[in-house]
């Protein structure tokens, strides 16, 4: 081996050397990736009819996320001619794939997205837009889509570009056992409720908040649930659309940082939260050793099977009492590639997805969320007395307050991982101040939006 | 397209070193080459593919702003100029260098203590389990060593348990978490981890150095320490020039361990160059950066490592 290592004759040197000038001539000579420029033309007719001929529908989906797998089982139960093909990967390796997969002569027909600025800036999502017409679906309520809807390089307003499975509300679960322990009778009303109640389990010798922050910061869940009390919530929806002149060095993102600074300094998160991952987190709360857990309806179904009846929902209360609920909020989103073989069946499915009878109660018992739809359709019941149900009321609660907001971790593509999650790993740690955090975060946040 | 390469070169030498070469002579010597680039051909065009190919577009990435899939902008040095002066990714390329006392001098200074320790028992069954134990940190996927390293230095894990049975339970902290600790745990990792390697290369080495050698210098007068800086380790020249070289590129070129264990975190107290290049290509589709990072870094190895192999092959003992 050390044979090896070492001898390195000239001959072989000069091989390498001319073999690299060949390979640098070859590929050198043109610019890397292609121009794409839209060829989609968003009235070409569509079909609203399945046929009967056979399709196979690809799809990429999200492991750990059964409700795609389940519905696409129901829909070809229903429909015998067609097919799925269903690729999986954890969440943040389709964030990573998804651009390459779509721009592939393999890009599959329906895939479960990330962000969908950048996919649209490439071409690499179909537009909706005509589907959205013949399928009429303005029937649903308009806030439902609205995240979906890109435009000018900002997300909001403009064509829809992708459908939910499921539209997901965040919220507090807590552990009922430990709540009547520190002599909470009913869910906080107010966020100085829920600091009390925080004081209270703190002192009762009850860790207060069992939330992660390694990998990725869960305790921005907490920071945007302050966020969206503390200031206007449309300045946080304008943010994350990356609308002209939106900052995150607002008053009310530094009073929020200021809090989960105060919080960290409490104790009311582990010692260890940064080096405590999301499957952790949620093994923790399980165990009974915290009382309060960020989460989102995703873990409902989860959560009533490990602890029964232990366990309680509330959407995070508001600053003043009878103020206005604000809930990080998203559909389980799924878009259509722009180079999908059959885009006309896939758009079917989404549109099964969110009017058949059986596809939405599979949405509600599988998926844990609200199934969307038309407003006039009936959500399915869950069963009684669970936390499912309790979610269930806190989407419906929600919607009719139209206090639902996109995640900030979506802003940008690299806003999570790049800014986020390291600035607010330092902040609990003591090693960021909250000036210092917002600064941080709309730094990069330009520095994306530059490029 | 082989024998052209291969017969004309060896052709005109052979025409120089012998003065009448005979036709037949000539062409056998030509269709012996030919034969032997035939043999190495496919590994050529692996290595061509896999290795020279990517790593020339590498190089031609660095040079352009590019998302991964739409038009590729013409930036010229720009992604270097930002690698040298982004005051975050020099944190990250020092994370690395320190990285290197952990990988490499720990693991090499305590495998030749461990090495010269078990040198007399290298035979027979017990050497083969010695060795085999020391092995074993290497056989175990990298994935696997940081689940199970992040599992006994979490909060509750086994040397929490252990300082607190031991009165310590001040010093227990989560060793991955903290930003004091963070760095240095991720190293004790992979000195773990290669440590196996150099002791079992380092072993391998002293069992070839000749025994009239120590037996000379006991005759001498010298003692086990004196045996060992005056026979052992000169010996061991070239073995542990291996194993530096390997450790060395194994600290830089550092990412599961590091990936599985604290993603980088706290903060960017353990973010190495190969965990930035993933994620400023894969997650923030910064090809142009992630590539012109990737360049630096394999400058960095070369740095580290070319002298160390000219030190290593230096004279002969």
């Amino acid at each position: 081996m050390a044979e090896l290592l070492t001898k390195f004759p000239r001959r072989r040197t000069v091989l390498l050397a001319s073999l690299l000038a060949v390979g640098m001539t070859a590929t050198a000579c043109s610019a890397p990736g292609e121009d794409r420029s839209s060829t989609q033309k968003s009235d070409a007719a569509v079909k609203t009819e399945l046929g009967t001929d056979p399709i196979t529908l690809e799809m990429y989906a999200e492991t750990g996320f059964p409700l795609a797998k389940a519905l696409a089982e129901e829909f070809s139960k229903q429909h015998s001619n067609v097919k799925f093909n269903i690729r999986e990967d954890q969440f943040t390796v389709i964030v990573e794939n998804a651009p390459r997969v779509m721009a592939s002569d393999n890009s599959p027909d329906i895939i479960r997205l990330p962000t969908m600025v950048d996919l649209v800036k490439d071409d690499l999502l179909k537009n909706l837009d005509p589907y959205f017409t013949a399928y009429g679906w303005d029937k649903f309520p308009a806030s439902q889509l609205m995240q979906l809807r890109v435009g000018d390089n900002t997300r909001g307003t403009g064509s829809l570009y992708g459908m939910g499975l499921g539209y997901s509300v965040t919220g507090v679960f807590y552990n009922k056992k430990l709540a009547s322990q520190i002599g909470m009778t009913q869910p906080p009303t107010t966020v100085a409720e829920f600091e009390e109640l925080l004081a209270k389990a703190k002192t009762g010798g009850v860790q207060p908040i069992m939330q992660f922050n390694k990998n990725t910061a869960g305790i921005n869940f907490p920071h945007q649930a302050l966020q969206n009390q503390f200031g206007d919530p449309t300045q946080v929806a304008d943010w994350i659309f990356q609308k002209p002149g939106a900052t995150f060095d607002t008053p009310a993102a530094l009073k929020a940082t200021q809090t989960i600074q105060k919080w960290a300094q409490a104790g009311y998160f582990t010692k260890d939260a940064n080096a405590l991952d999301y499957a952790g987190m949620v093994g923790e709360f399980q165990k009974g050793n915290g009382l309060f857990m960020f989460n989102g309806d995703w873990e409902s179904a989860n959560l009533d099977k490990s602890m029964p009846g232990n366990v309680g929902f509330f959407l995070f209360p508001t600053e003043s009492a009878g103020g206005k609920h604000v809930a990080m909020s998203a559909p389980n989103t799924f878009g259509v590639s722009a180079k999908a073989k059959n885009p006309d069946a896939a758009a079917y499915f989404l549109n099964w997805v969110h009017t058949n009878a059986k596809a939405r109660e599979i949405s509600v018992t599988v998926g844990g969320s609200s199934p969307g739809g038309p407003s006039d359709l009936p959500v399915p019941s869950a069963a009684p007395n669970t936390v499912l149900a309790e979610t269930l009321k806190a989407s419906q609660q929600l919607g009719a307050e139209n206090g639902a907001v996109d995640f900030t971790a979506n802003a940008t593509g690299g806003i999570f991982a790049a800014a986020i999650t390291p600035e607010m790993q330092k902040l609990i740690a003591g090693q960021q101040t909250p000036e210092g955090y917002v600064k941080a975060v709309q730094a990069e946040y330009q520095k994306e939006l530059s490029r | 397209m082989t024998s052209a390469l291969g017969s004309a070169p060896t052709g005109r030498d052979d025409r120089r070193a012998r003065p009448t070469p005979t036709r037949a002579h000539r062409s056998r010597w030509a269709r012996a080459a030919g034969i032997g680039w035939l043999y190495v051909l496919p590994a050529l065009v692996m290595y061509a593919v896999f290795v020279l190919r990517p790593l020339v577009l590498t190089l031609q990435y660095s040079l352009y702003d590019w998302n991964g899939i739409g038009v590729a902008r013409w930036v010229g040095l720009d992604n270097y100029l930002t690698v040298f002066t982004d005051s975050d990714l020099l944190k990250i390329i020092g994370n690395a260098i320190v990285l290197i006392v952990f990988f490499s001098f720990i693991p090499v200074a305590l495998g030749l203590l461990v090495a010269s320790m078990v040198r007399r028992i290298t035979t027979g069954a017990f050497g083969t389990v010695v060795r085999t134990i020391l092995f074993l940190p290497q056989v175990i996927p990298l994935v696997a060593a940081g689940i199970a390293w992040s599992w006994l230095l979490s909060s509750n894990g086994l040397v929490n348990q252990a300082l607190r049975a031991v009165g310590l339970g001040g010093v227990a902290r989560a060793w991955l978490g903290d930003f004091d600790t963070a760095l240095p745990a991720v190293g004790v990792i992979g000195a773990w981890v290669l440590l196996g390697l150099c002791t079992i290369l380092l072993v391998t080495g002293m069992s070839k150095i000749d025994p009239a050698l120590y037996e000379a210098a006991r005759l001498d007068g010298a003692g086990p320490v004196r045996e060992f800086l005056a026979v052992t380790l000169p010996s061991l020249r070239q073995e542990i020039g291996v194993c530096l070289t390997v450790t060395i590129i194994a600290a830089l070129a550092s990412f599961d361990i590091v990936y599985i264990s604290t993603s980088g975190g706290p903060g960017l107290q353990t973010t190495v160059p190969g965990l930035e290049i993933y994620r400023l290509a894969f997650s923030q589709r910064q090809v142009g950066l992630a590539s012109a990072l990737a360049v630096v870094l394999m400058l960095l190895v070369l740095a580290c490592v070319l002298p160390i192999q000219r030190l290593s092959r230096g004279e002969k003992p």
